[in-house]
């Protein structure tokens, strides 16, 4: 592709590998996180590719372990190990993060505002103690509430985390797909339809037996490579702290699924 | 008939495999009397359920109610996942495979909150496509050489699969260059072919890793009561009594020794395996020191012979002796078979797998009695 190089998930990774790195390019907050993270000594060089792969569903497991010591305030992630019989054990610790119950208030504007509200949010989730992220909270006039379910799973195949989800209106429904889409910013949904490498499809959860929205994996060790070669800083070709590869990870997939607020690993707050 | 002939002879069988079905209108979408009788269908083993639509539409037709036509089958009560072989189904759900295997089908109804959406021959099209993708990512270490198929030769190549023809799959798959597992049962592994990787990330340098990395579809079916009979096995009600594993298996090649079928599951089940069968050789080597230092008449050595032959052959079927707390493997199917497990692995994967490039194993395993499972409350 000549001249920008267009991510799926409508981030500009800059237009070649030699020019300025693609941190520029990042959001904000995507930013702001990652350069969080670099300062952190680089423990967990466990099974890092140079291909830029996870290589087991035990680094997703760590990776939450040491976001939780370090940040307590959080989306309350947490593991869920693979429900299956005790017996049939496997070398691979096997299991998913989960994220339920994420309530996301829909506003009228396109775009989520990410300036933080104080005190005048109205957290309108009924029965919901979960932590609820300041910065979706925007419009306390907005009427429709929406439920998501995000879980990351480990793909052996593609050796890289996934992103399945569900959603749900406020009175329990499940939402379709075309209804999810509209809600996705204008800019991820053309270049999710015109990119063959991601796109949103129903498939089976792979512990679960049931039908849930999943993000096509298939490019993403291309862009984590990208991403981390454009910039030696962030490890390049020796490798990079798997909580790095998350983060960033999480931020790229939370922009397609219009959410990349809530999916945040890192509190926004500067230090 | 040499190995290789024996091969493609394998290969023809399991293309040539097809299911008897018996199948039956779900009562409640039965509008006129008397009951249709069941449609009585070859189904092919390496096709997809929703598929015979066109067979089945004509023969119920006069008697649904009016609608769209969702097209879902059951086996007692449970319903079956469409993006699944019909042939793995059977291997899977029918221990004591039944013949005709006895389906219930609807037109109506269907449960969108268990199934994913299924929406006629398209959808079945996309999810194999979508599987060949990730046998050829697990391969390759990259899908192009799918996704730069030409049109035509995506068509040709599902067309075969509907059709059941092998000579067109194979003439059209070879263009995907979807290098076969390597020779292993020379004793000389090809080292070009079979570099491994462990899990720790480490690959060998220079040169691209071809294969290795071997795509496989895992279906374990475990049971607390232990069972002689195939045709005492209990039932599955419920999808989540399958453990499901879609993880490749990695070829970790030993200088003069074959990775076979054994090896293959033993990496995906590593609890089934090794300290029983240590234990239980052990005991037989024991056994025949102990043997051969006793004084007996020919008849009673004939006898030990056979009883300690008897253990060894439990050993290689990786059996303990009948036991409550034990967990025993009871069963490896593959295609409808029960290959021998020091088949070489690399055999079984060339010659049984399916279409889609994955090889799917059906295994039964007999679990400890003594915790109550999940879904035994």
């Amino acid at each position: 592709m000549a001249g920008k190089f267009l991510s799926p998930l409508g981030l500009e990774l800059g237009t070649s590998h030699k020019s300025s790195p693609p941190l520029y390019h990042l959001s904000q907050a995507s930013r702001a996180s990652i350069v969080h993270v670099a300062r952190w000594p680089w423990i967990y060089h466990l099974g890092m590719e140079p291909s830029h792969q996870v290589t087991s569903a035990l680094l997703l497991m760590l990776s939450l372990r040491k976001w939780k010591r370090i940040n307590p305030v959080l989306p309350p992630w947490s593991w869920v190990p693979r429900p299956k019989s005790p017996w049939l054990t496997s070398h691979e610790v096997e299991g998913y993060l989960s994220l339920e119950n994420m309530c996301i208030l829909r506003s009228c504007e396109e775009d989520h505002d990410e300036k933080s509200h104080k005190g005048n949010e109205e957290p309108n989730c009924p029965g919901k103690d979960e932590y609820i992220d300041n910065a979706t909270l925007v419009q306390s006039y907005s009427h429709d509430v929406r439920y998501f379910d995000f879980h990351i799973v480990h793909s052996a195949s593609y050796r890289v985390p996934v992103l399945y989800f569900r959603t749900f209106s406020s009175d329990g429904q499940p939402l379709l797909l075309e209804d999810v889409e509209k809600e996705l910013p204008g800019n991820s949904t053309n270049v999710l339809m015109e990119s063959k490498w991601t796109f949103i499809t129903q498939e089976e959860h792979p512990y679960l037996n049931r039908p849930w929205y999943k993000l096509h994996p298939c490019g993403t060790s291309e862009w984590m490579k990208l991403l981390f070669l454009t910039d030696p800083s962030l490890g390049g070709s020796q490798g990079v702290p798997v909580e790095l590869y998350l983060s960033s990870w999480i931020s790229m997939v939370g922009q397609a699924v219009g959410l990349k607020v809530p999916l945040e690993m890192f509190n926004k707050r500067t230090e | 008939m040499d190995v290789e002939a024996m091969g493609r002879e394998a290969q023809k069988y399991v293309w040539e495999g097809a299911i008897p079905l018996q199948i039956h209108l779900h009562e409640s979408e039965v509008t006129t009397l008397p009951h249709p009788s069941p449609a009585l269908v070859l189904a092919p083993r390496m096709g997809y359920l929703p598929l015979l639509l066109p067979l089945l539409k004509p023969h119920f037709s006069s008697t649904l109610p009016p609608g769209v036509d969702t097209i879902w089958f059951e086996y007692k009560g449970l319903a079956l996942k469409w993006h699944i072989p019909t042939g793995v189904l059977f291997d899977l759900l029918c221990a004591e495979q039944e013949r005709p295997w006895n389906l219930t089908v609807h037109f109506r109804g269907y449960p969108g909150n268990i199934l994913t959406p299924c929406e006629g021959e398209d959808s079945v099209k996309w999810s194999f496509i979508n599987s060949l993708k990730e046998a050829a990512y697990i391969v390759n270490g990259n899908c192009k050489n799918v996704m730069n198929m030409s049109q035509s030769d995506q068509m040709e190549l599902w067309h075969s699969v509907l059709n059941g023809n092998m000579e067109a799959y194979q003439r059209v798959s070879s263009k995907l260059k979807l290098e076969k597992v390597g020779d292993q049962y020379v004793g000389k592994p090809n080292s070009n072919l079979l570099k491994s990787r462990t899990n720790t990330g480490e690959t060998d340098t220079g040169g691209p890793v071809k294969t290795g990395r071997i795509p496989v579809r895992l279906y374990v079916w475990s049971v607390s009561k232990d069972f002689d009979d195939l045709e005492d096995a209990p039932q599955i009600d419920s999808w989540d009594q399958i453990s499901y594993m879609n993880r490749p298996v990695e070829i970790h090649r030993e200088e003069d020794k074959c990775f076979t079928l054994r090896d293959a599951v033993k990496a995906l089940l590593p609890e089934l395996f090794v300290e029983k069968t240590l234990i239980d050789e052990e005991i037989s080597r024991i056994e025949l020191e102990e043997e051969s230092r006793a004084p007996s008449d020919d008849e009673s050595n004939t006898r030990n012979e056979e009883d300690v032959e008897e253990k060894q052959r439990e050993n290689v079927e990786c059996c303990c002796p009948s036991d409550d707390a034990e967990t025993k493997l009871k069963l490896v199917r593959i295609q409808g078979i029960e290959p021998k497990l020091e088949i070489p692995f690399s055999w079984v994967v060339n010659n049984l797998m399916n279409p889609e490039h994955f090889l799917h194993i059906c295994v039964f395993v007999k679990v400890p009695q003594a915790k109550p499972l999940p879904h035994d409350r």
